[in-house]
């Protein structure tokens, strides 16, 4: 199952000319890209792990791409996506995000039915993929 | 995308196309850049001769690719030797606008740094922080000034050698994004292009500043007063002539620099001087106009009497 999450979700994965495109946009409006990757895709999953810092005061999206590639090379099993946060007053939080690598199989996810008091159900849905432990999600090392 | 457009340029030969040289050149905006050099740079022949032969090197490659000769993108990675205050600074600032007009590098901007923003303080410090500059200067020019203390050849565990081969690799990969510009004394680059023999060969452009004549360096001081709205007395004039040619066989002498300070010094003097007269009403003349007791008063002529 192809997880989606943030902007562009809808559109086939992006090429890395288009990354650079929406990069450049980005910080053409005075936004910092960030990098981030995680293998647990619960859409519910807010903490992401950073690579590297948050990416301030560039000029040209190639900083970004350089980064990305080396961020591939470590993590390409998992999800990369690149988020851009505005620091401007009355802002302060991240405008845009979108993801830019996912792993080659995505399982998918399991939906639990919790059968509670009544005819009341709960509902929970798991990635398949956590049922390993962290680094070995998706085939991984 | 280049794919097909390579093929075709292999099966049949283009078409000839005609090109306006000057309608292109005028288009591109380098010429005003380069008269602005001519301008406001006083002397630095053999640059200037340098940065037209570039400027026309990307303006026929400019040309070249839009008639689908595909060739590499040229290494415009350059080296600046030369005295202290011999325009290197300035100068790069100018070929990054020179760049970007002629749109080689994308952005334009420079960011200049020094060994303090690319080496770390300890292990682990160095590649993040090279890495960080790289990102900040991508699409534009890095100048790295007095390149040869990244090198330190009395300690091998220094961190310069890291940040080093972060630069090389960089500079070799990512050409297209990316003008690294190194600028230092001559003779101590020279000791550091021997010890690290990868940067010579990826630099393209070794240019060697000259130090400035007696007349040039006059001229320099005339540009640089008109730039604050000073300006000479006749008299003021005279002596400052005799303070380059006694400046210039002292120790410590640092061409354009060592003018810049010897002005702000003689403007402090002027100033002294006006304001131990307060009953005195000053004319526009009388603030703008350095005398030749501004001038006269400098420790150079002091010395060059008791020597």
């Amino acid at each position: 199952m192809r997880v989606t999450q943030g902007c562009f979700s809808f559109l086939p994965d992006l090429t890395d000319e288009q990354i650079s495109r929406q990069v450049q946009y980005c910080l053409g409006n005075g936004w910092a890209v960030n990098i981030e990757f995680t293998d647990d895709p619960h859409p519910r999953n807010n903490f992401w792990e950073m690579w590297g810092l948050p990416m301030f005061d560039l000029r040209d999206a190639a900083g970004v791409l350089m980064e990305l590639t080396e961020c591939r090379k470590v993590y390409g099993d998992r999800y990369i996506r690149l988020s851009a946060f505005d620091s401007s007053h009355g802002w302060e939080s991240v405008r845009l995000s979108f993801i830019v690598n996912r792993p080659r199989e995505e399982p998918g996810f399991r939906l639990d039915r919790h059968e509670v008091e009544g005819r009341k159900v709960r509902y929970t849905t798991t990635p398949y993929a956590v049922d390993r432990p962290e680094g070995q999600r998706y085939g991984g090392s | 995308m280049s794919a097909p457009t390579a093929t075709q340029s292999v099966s049949e030969p283009p078409p000839t196309r005609k090109v306006d040289l000057r309608r292109e050149f005028n288009e591109v905006g380098v010429g005003e850049v380069l008269d602005q050099l001519d301008r406001e740079l006083i002397g630095l022949r053999p640059v200037k001769t340098r940065i037209r032969e570039i400027a026309s090197l990307l303006l026929i490659e400019r040309i070249r690719k839009r008639m689908n000769l595909t060739s590499d993108v040229p290494t415009l990675h350059m080296s600046f030797t030369g005295n202290p205050g011999t325009g290197k600074t300035t100068v790069a600032l100018r070929i990054a606008s020179i760049l970007h007009k002629l749109g080689f590098v994308r952005r334009g901007q420079v960011v200049s740094v020094t060994r303090d923003e690319l080496v770390g303080q300890y292990i682990g410090h160095t590649a993040p922080k090279t890495k960080e500059i790289l990102k900040k200067a991508m699409g534009g020019v890095l100048f790295i000034d007095e390149a040869y203390y990244l090198h330190r050849p009395d300690n091998e565990r220094d961190y310069g050698q890291e940040a080093i081969e972060i630069l090389l690799q960089v500079m070799e990969s990512q050409r297209e994004d990316l003008v690294v510009i190194l600028a230092g004394y001559g003779d101590r680059m020279d000791k550091f292009f021997a010890s690290n023999p990868g940067f010579r060969s990826r630099i393209a452009h070794h240019i060697d500043f000259p130090d400035y004549s007696q007349d040039e360096l006059l001229a320099i001081a005339d540009l640089m007063l008109q730039d604050i709205n000073y300006k000479f007395s006749p008299d003021a004039r005279e002596a400052f002539v005799r303070y380059i040619g006694l400046r210039k066989t002292q120790p410590l002498f640092s061409n354009a620099r060592s003018i810049r300070n010897a002005l702000d010094r003689m403007r402090l003097r002027q100033a002294s001087r006006l304001v131990a007269d307060l009953d005195r009403v000053l004319t526009d003349d009388d603030v703008m106009s350095l005398e030749a007791s501004d001038v006269l008063a400098s420790r150079v002529f002091t010395k060059a009497i008791g020597e």
